[in-house]
Order: C-alpha cells, then sequence, then structure tokens
C-alpha cells in the first residue's frame, strides 16, 4: 500500500476508493504501549471491560512495527526521550500519535523539573492532544474517534498539491 | 552419555550439564557437553516493554537460555518531585505526592501529612484518621488486585487481568464520588482530610464489598489453585530471611520470605491499635519459603484482611458523625528548624517520609524512601542462574512500580 | 535502649572520638521535642561504627532504613537511618561534611547489601563520593549529564541533546 501513495496524479477522483481504504484503516487502529507513567494505567482502563477501546477495532500491541499509532501516556524525561524517537521511527506509515494528559502535551505538573521534556512534541510530531491529569477513558476515546474523522478525510492516493 | 539437566529452580546456582566428551574437532564453551560452542550474549529488555511494570531496562547477560547476571537500570521516570518539595510549600505540595506511586496515591498523601503534622505539632481529630484509614485500605485493594492481575498477565494468563480492571472500575467509581478523582486523589491534606463522605457512601461501600469477596474466590479458582501457575512460580527467586533484611526489602516481599513484619501492628500509627486483622505470612507451599508464589499468596490475602478492616471502620465512624474531618492550619505552615522520619505501611512496603525544615514555608529536602527502590537492589544478585522467562515472573512478583524507583 | 543508652555505649567502643547528641527540634510553645535526636560521628570512622552497630549483639542494627544527604547551605550532612529487627530500636547517624567539591566519606556497603543503590543515589544528586564503593556511577540521570540537581546552587542547562528545556507561553 504504500508504494501507492500519493501516485495518481492531482486531478484524479477517488471518493469511492478512499472512501473504502480510509473505513479500513480507521476501523483497526492498532496501538503501541507505551505507558510510561499514571496516564498509562488509564490507558489500560480503558483497554478494559467498561470503556472498551477493542469495540472500535484497537488493540494494543506490544512492538512499534506492528502498531500504527502511539498513544504517549504519561511524563517523557530526557533518558527516555532519546528512546522514544528510535521507537518512533520503527512505526511504519502511516503512523498517528496521540499525546496523553498533560505531561505529554506540555509538562503538565512537572514544568518546574530539571529532568522533564516540556511536551512531547519536542520530539515527535503529534496529532492529537487529549488533556487531563489523567484523561478519564471518555476523553481518550474521543481522541481516539477525532483521530478517526482526520484519517477519513485524508486522500491517500492522490498526490496532495504543496501549499507554498 | 550425559544425565538429564537438573531441575534449575531448586536452587539459584547456574546449573549446567554434566561435562562430558565433546566429538573431536568442535570447541567447548560453559562447561556445556552439546558440540556448539556458546558465548555469553549481551541483550537489552526494555525501556519498552509489555512486561516490565513501568518504565525499566534489563541489561541481561545470557548464556543461552540461561542468565548469568541481570542488571537494572533505572532512572527513565526521574520526574525531580524531590527538587520540587524545595519550590512548593508545605500545603501546595500535595499533588505531587501522589505520583511518587500512583497506585497506593493515598498512602503517599497520608505519609507525608502525617510527616508535616509531626513536626509541626498539628492533632487532627479521629473521623479525619478514620476517613484516611478507609481510603488507604480501599487502595490496597485495588493496588493489590492490579499487582495480582499483572503478575498473571505477564505470565500469559489475560484473563484475570480483566477480571481485576473490573473490579477497580467499581472501586475507582467509589473513590471518586469521595474525592473527586480516579487515579491521583490529593485527598489528605495536613490538617485532616478534604471532604467528608457523602450520606450513604458508607452503605455503597459495603455492597460492594459484600460482592467483592466471593468475586475473589474466582481468582483462587483462576490463579492460586492453577497447577500451572504453581509450577511456573513455585520455587523461582528464592529470597532468604538473611537477604530480605540486609537488602531491605518491605511490606509482602518481606513477608512472603517469612517475616511476620506489618508497621500497622507492630510499630503502630493512626486508629490501627483499635482494629484486629491478621497479617498474613509466606510458607513455602507452592516450593520453597520465600518464592514467588509465597508473595503472590500474600497479596491475595491481603486482600481480605483489607476488607475486614474496612467493615471494622465503617461500624466505629458511626459513632463519630457531625465532627470536623478538617482542623484549622495556618496558610504558611512554618514547622521549627530540624528533621523527622516519618514510617507507614503502603501497599508496597514501608513508605518513608524524611523531611528537613529550616523554619521557612518551603521545605529543605523531603526525601521518600520506598520499597520499589531496594527491591530493584536484590534483582541483581537473585538473577544469577535463573532462566530469562523466569526473570519476568520474579519482577512481577516483587510488585516493582516504576515511579517509586525514580521518584 | 533509647539514644543517650546507645551513644554511651558506642562512646565506650570508640574512646577518642567525638560522638555528639543533638536534640531533635522543639515545639516553640511548650517545648516538647517532635523532631527525630541524632548522633554526629566523624566521617572517616564511619564504617567501623556501622561494623560494630551491625554485628554488637546488644545493637544489632541489621537493616539500613533510609541513606541520604542534605545540602544545608554552609555543609553538607549525610544521614543514616539505622534500624533493629530484634530489639526494635531506631537511630539516626550524621555525618558533617564541608561544602565544596571534593565531598567524600567512606563507604558502607559491605555491611548492609542495599546501601549501594542508595549511595549512588546521593552521588548522583549531590556529587558525595564514597571512597571504596565496588559501583559508583549515575543512576537516575543520563551518564552525560553535567552538574548535581539537587544541590542548592544547581543551575539548569538550555538544553540537552538539543531538545530545549523550556517551553515558550501561548499567552504571548
Amino acid at each position: 500500500m504504500i508504494t501507492l501513495k500519493n501516485q495518481l496524479p492531482e486531478n484524479a477522483v477517488t471518493n469511492a476508493v478512499d472512501g473504502v481504504l480510509n473505513w479500513g484503516r480507521q476501523s483497526s487502529l492498532w496501538y503501541m504501549l507505551f505507558g510510561l507513567a499514571c496516564c498509562g494505567i488509564e490507558l489500560m482502563q480503558t483497554g478494559g471491560p467498561r470503556a472498551d477501546l477493542d469495540r472500535f477495532g484497537s488493540v494494543p500491541r506490544a512492538s512499534p512495527r506492528q502498531s500504527d499509532l502511539m498513544i504517549v501516556a504519561g511524563t517523557l524525561t530526557y533518558k527516555m526521550a532519546l528512546r522514544t524517537k528510535v521507537l518512533y521511527d520503527q512505526m511504519p506509515e502511516p503512523k498517528y500519535v496521540i499525546s496523553m494528559g498533560s505531561c505529554a502535551n506540555c509538562g503538565g505538573l512537572f514544568q518546574p523539573a530539571y529532568s522533564v521534556v516540556k511536551g512531547v512534541d519536542k520530539i515527535i510530531p503529534v496529532d492529537i492532544y487529549v488533556p487531563g491529569c489523567p484523561p478519564r477513558p471518555e476523553a481518550l476515546t474521543e481522541g481516539l474517534l477525532k483521530i478517526q474523522e482526520k484519517m477519513r478525510k485524508e486522500k491517500f492516493l492522490v498526490r496532495q498539491k504543496l501549499v507554498a | 552419555m550425559e544425565s538429564p539437566p537438573q531441575d534449575h529452580r531448586s536452587s539459584s546456582k547456574p546449573q549446567r550439564g554434566v561435562e562430558g566428551e565433546a566429538p573431536s574437532g568442535f570447541a567447548r564453551g560453559g562447561g556445556d557437553a552439546s558440540p556448539y560452542r556458546t558465548e555469553e550474549m549481551l541483550l537489552n529488555m526494555g525501556p519498552q516493554h509489555p512486561s516490565t511494570h513501568g518504565v525499566i531496562r534489563f541489561v541481561v547477560k545470557t548464556d543461552g537460555e540461561v542468565m548469568n547476571v541481570a542488571i537494572p537500570d533505572v532512572g527513565y521516570l526521574h520526574r525531580s518531585i524531590e527538587k520540587i518539595a524545595e519550590k512548593a510549600t508545605y500545603n501546595g505540595f500535595m499533588p505531587w505526592t501522589d505520583r511518587v506511586d500512583y497506585l497506593a496515591a493515598m498512602n503517599c498523601n497520608v505519609a507525608y501529612a502525617m510527616a508535616v503534622e509531626k513536626l509541626a505539632s498539628i492533632q487532627i481529630t479521629r473521623r479525619a484518621e478514620y476517613l484516611r484509614v478507609i481510603a488507604m485500605e480501599l487502595n490496597r485493594i485495588i493496588s493489590h488486585l492490579l499487582s495480582v492481575g499483572s503478575l498473571g498477565m505477564d505470565i500469559g494468563a489475560t484473563t484475570p487481568f480483566i477480571h481485576a480492571l473490573r473490579e477497580r472500575e467499581k472501586v475507582n467509581d467509589l473513590i471518586e464520588e469521595l474525592c473527586g478523582q480516579r487515579l491521583t486523589y490529593n485527598y489528605a491534606r495536613v490538617g485532616g482530610v478534604i471532604y467528608d463522605m457523602t450520606p450513604h457512601w458508607d452503605k455503597k461501600v459495603l455492597t460492594f464489598l459484600d460482592q467483592f469477596e466471593p468475586n475473589l474466590n474466582e481468582f483462587d479458582r483462576l490463579l492460586t489453585n492453577n497447577k500451572i501457575l504453581r509450577k511456573r512460580l513455585g520455587g523461582i527467586g528464592v529470597i532468604s530471611p538473611e537477604d530480605a533484611i540486609s537488602y531491605n526489602l518491605v511490606g509482602p516481599n518481606l513477608r512472603g520470605s517469612g517475616l511476620k513484619w506489618d508497621l500497622r501492628k507492630d510499630i503502630p500509627y493512626s486508629v490501627y491499635p483499635e482494629l484486629d486483622f491478621e497479617v498474613p505470612v509466606g510458607n513455602g507451599e507452592a516450593g520453597e519459603l520465600g518464592d514467588c508464589f509465597d508473595r503472590f499468596m500474600v497479596r491475595i490475602k491481603e486482600m481480605r484482611e483489607s476488607s475486614k478492616i474496612l467493615r471494622q471502620c465503617f461500624e466505629k465512624i458511626r459513632s463519630l458523625e457531625g465532627e470536623e474531618y478538617q482542623v484549622k492550619v495556618p496558610k504558611k505552615i512554618r514547622p521549627p528548624a530540624g528533621d523527622v522520619y516519618v514510617r507507614t505501611e503502603s501497599t508496597r512496603g514501608d513508605l518513608g517520609v524524611y523531611l528537613v525544615s529550616d523554619g521557612t514555608d518551603k521545605a529543605c529536602r523531603v526525601k521518600f524512601r520506598t520499597g520499589s527502590f531496594t527491591a530493584m537492589s536484590i534483582v541483581e544478585k537473585i538473577s544469577r542462574g535463573m532462566m530469562v522467562a523466569d526473570l519476568i515472573a520474579f519482577i512481577a512478583s516483587l510488585d516493582i512500580v516504576a515511579p517509586e524507583i525514580d521518584r | 535502649m533509647n539514644i543517650q543508652e546507645i551513644s554511651k555505649k558506642l562512646a565506650e567502643h570508640f574512646p577518642g572520638i567525638s560522638i555528639e547528641v543533638v536534640e531533635g527540634a522543639k515545639n516553640p510553645v511548650g517545648g516538647v521535642v517532635v523532631g527525630d535526636t541524632a548522633l554526629i560521628v566523624p566521617a572517616d570512622h564511619i564504617q567501623k561504627i556501622c561494623e560494630i552497630l551491625k554485628n554488637v549483639d546488644s545493637f544489632s542494627f541489621d537493616c539500613l532504613s533510609n541513606l541520604t544527604a542534605v545540602d544545608k547551605k554552609d555543609r553538607f550532612e549525610v544521614v543514616y537511618q539505622l534500624f533493629s529487627y530484634k530489639h526494635l530500636h531506631s537511630i539516626t547517624l550524621k555525618v558533617i561534611l564541608p561544602r565544596d567539591e571534593g565531598a567524600h566519606l567512606p563507604t558502607v556497603d559491605t555491611i548492609w547489601g542495599c546501601a549501594n543503590w542508595l549511595e549512588r543515589e546521593v552521588y548522583d544528586l549531590f556529587g558525595i563520593r564514597f571512597d571504596g564503593s565496588y559501583d559508583l556511577r549515575r543512576i537516575m540521570l543520563p551518564d552525560d549529564w553535567i552538574g548535581y540537581p539537587l544541590r542548592k546552587d544547581y543551575k539548569e542547562q538550555d538544553d540537552y541533546h538539543g531538545i530545549s528545556t523550556t517551553r515558550p507561553s501561548l499567552l504571548q
């Protein structure tokens, strides 16, 4: 599928094909278990019985090579930051990142700390920010639904016009 | 003719096959009788790994499947909480104490509040003490549930983990009604607690306990009496009582090695002298005394004891209706210059808070002495001669959580 | 045994070494002692004193509860909290070091197993060296970190491996 990306010329119309491809991609977003701190526990509870992420097709995977969504749940420290970049680079395209909790958004409660990266977007590009400390399972589910909404609008096959 | 290799679980020394003659033309290594030459491999486990309890990394030197040593590398969640304590006031530091151990956040809150109250000579009411104990014991139940469930998941049994999450959700609802948060509670204050219980909250908790105690039998059927679990945990990671004391293991890790020591009974604090409960101790039923199964059993039994304590607390708090739950403390607390060391029995053992004050309204030094930090220091010694898969079971049975190590 | 008796018996084992008892903080209203009373011990003898405290039967301090350091602006204080499971008594030892770059004292990791990790943490965050330790390297911070953060005069670096340490406020 990666070889087909951005192959068609700009004036090609691919609505139905895009619709099917995006529906397939959004309904099976496999996320990588990247629970670093307290938000990791709420991530596990969201994958648990009550607020079930599996009904959206999202199952947790241990390896970054088998996942296309990375939920950064918890505080990122400088010691961990270099490894996070390595893990992000290992994920295959197309990949998405949800930054869960205020520590991953901007450093959160640990802004006065000397060893905490003030936001995971200093290292990797982030698609959706979910606020909270820790965010409720309903908030994380809403974040997942927003990523699905973003995917629905993507044109995967057509070469995108570059905005100057 | 080589004899079959000995069962490695009977001792912690490396067990190799009998020295025999190798066929000519092949070099031998490691004392093994096989014709293949083996070399020591350096493997990296973590920091992102589905079976570690938070971000911890192990550098494992193995010879085939048997490890020579596993060296832990920590610090991936070092959030400098102790430095922030020197910037925040005594009252205002409470949210950060939650994050020292987020699975036992009530215990950390209460330990810090007790240290400040001791140094500043603040006396709190009995109703506040009982509310604190109720919150701490509820927290002990859900923390042990998660520990037992993730031990099952690390070994390969995913069903008990989901059952544990189901019970946790019910308690999360109850605690949310009490203090407004599901995970990082910020409930205790210097001088008491911040909210009283809502009307009929005690009946809801008692209803939960009535259906929780039979549900624990489900865990017994799935895990405790499971032959596979007994074989996988029995005889692994044996910690002798002398090692446990020398390496300063605390809590269920210490009780699993046979020592009957619980701070709530032996150096009691708060209202624990008025409560009646037992202290479960490991007895080596699945293998040796001090193995992983003992530590696991101690946690299952402690959950039942906690629900006994909760029932007694609710009976006793009925006579304290209408009492104050928070005494008035000054906005800027200025304790006298000096230091104090307070120990409480958290879910992972002895949580000690060492508080140094220099007379101003901000602390000079706060140090949290946690059970997981010293439990990690024993991994290097006990891991010699274990198999790699048993290392996972051993770490899971020590109930290590990363923020307690790194703070 | 309480701390006065322990200090008397310890002085019998170590004649000629000054071991002073410092009383804990007092409540300004009423004068009740609320803080912990400590024994101040000279730095070169800490290892021998700890050996006696662990091995002699009447003391039998088999557990090192806590090992940490405090940066008072003019000196370092290294604090040892010991506990005995046999006699159920506890004691606090303190070593006062001058506040300079070469602060060092002997290690106790041959006596208790958990001392090595606790000493590594003190070295990592304060820069106090422990002579004779078999493994003294950083534990919490990355190996190439500059500085010892828990000192009072620590200044944060501007960036680490290219990641900047501040975040601009959105309100400007």
